[in-house]
């Protein structure tokens, strides 16, 4: 199989460029991911991240022909030759498919995505309704590997604004628990013209995210939300 | 003066809204008139004039250009803030659309008031 995958070390490098590869493997079967790790056993040089490699961690976001995905669930016979890899864009590039996820996660930080609940601790659980809990469902299994938010032409035009579909959604998935109680300062903390408001529903998110879930429609019910409050 | 990222500006929700209200807006005015188009037998200008000289109608269309002015602000302006990064520029260019959009809503007045 034919792979053209881009390379770039900031050491030696003056600009980026795209390097050709030959595998002989059988494609059956076979996750993006493996022929990747093959690859790294002919050309050591070549610089990737991987952790789990079935689609928990998060850690091999890339462009793939020209679509971001996991590398590691991607299959390996449903990818036209030659294969292009490019590390995900709108991030800075540590080398070759690597990135600096430093920004992506500053705005992940920025949405406060843990708990605030100020009533003394229980000494069991805080304890939630089954359907309380289910409004978490599509939200809480985010892993955070950056696809969505860097396919994202607001998030390219805005990076160091906008917070992105990946840190909007789980925005959302605190404001939506039963158990927080900061909704109204994890709203005020949104309304935003670049924080929120830069994302028009381009819908780029929900093509890409690997766990299929739905960061636009998270955005929409913030906006709900939002007008619910004001109106 | 420091600078930094800062981000918090706590609008933004008005004019998501009024994008929304105002397309609205257009959408029902468009259908009306072409609904109008379509059943009038003889359109010539005498049936024209005729539909412009009803009040009602003078207003709605007044409405539909305020509502189109609005919307296309919400639209430039966005068109600024993705693409248009230094911050002069961007309120110069503001400033010019604001002021080019008021100029446009009273020449539609004038143009539909002018008939009397």
């Amino acid at each position: 199989m034919r792979f053209s995958i881009y390379r770039f070390n900031p050491e030696t490098d003056s600009k980026p460029y795209m390097q050709d590869y030959e595998l002989d493997i059988a494609p059956e079967g076979k996750m993006l991911l493996d022929a990747i790790l093959l690859i790294k056993e002919q050309d050591e040089t070549l610089s990737v991240r991987r952790s789990c490699r079935e689609g928990v961690c998060g850690s091999d976001g890339m462009n793939i022909n020209g679509r971001n995905g996991l590398a590691c669930v991607t299959p390996l016979a449903s990818l036209k030759q030659p294969i292009e890899l490019r590390p995900l864009s709108g991030l800075p590039v540590i080398r070759d498919l690597v990135v600096d996820m430093s920004q992506f996660l500053e705005h992940y930080r920025s949405v406060k995505p843990y708990l605030i609940n100020n009533d003394p601790e229980p000494e069991i659980e805080r304890l939630q309704s089954p359907e309380d809990r289910a409004k978490l469902d599509g939200l809480y299994e985010c892993i955070l590997c950056a696809c969505c938010t860097t396919s994202c032409p607001s998030f390219w035009w805005n990076p160091d604004k906008f917070v992105g579909p990946a840190g909007l959604l789980q925005a959302y998935r605190f404001i939506a628990d039963s158990r927080d109680q900061a909704v109204n300062e994890r709203l005020d903390n949104l309304e935003d013209p670049y924080r929120l408001f830069r994302c028009h529903s381009i819908m780029n998110c929900v093509d890409v995210c690997p766990k299929e879930l739905n960061p636009t429609q998270a955005i929409g019910k913030i906006k709900a939300m939002l007008v619910k409050r004001t109106v | 003066m420091v600078n930094r990222v800062v981000s918090g500006a706590h609008y933004g929700l008005k004019d998501w809204l009024a994008q929304r209200v105002t397309a609205v807006v257009m959408a029902l005015y468009t259908l009306f008139m072409v609904g109008y188009l379509l059943l009038q037998p003889t359109l010539d200008f005498a049936a024209w004039q005729g539909l412009f000289r009803s009040l009602p109608v003078r207003l709605a269309s007044l409405l539909f250009v305020v509502s189109l002015l609005l919307h296309a602000w919400v639209g430039m302006r966005d068109i600024f803030m993705d693409y248009v990064h230094p911050t002069l520029i961007r309120l110069a260019l503001h400033v010019a659309v604001i002021l080019a959009l008021v100029a446009y809503a009273a020449w539609a007045v004038q143009i539909l008031w002018s008939g009397l």
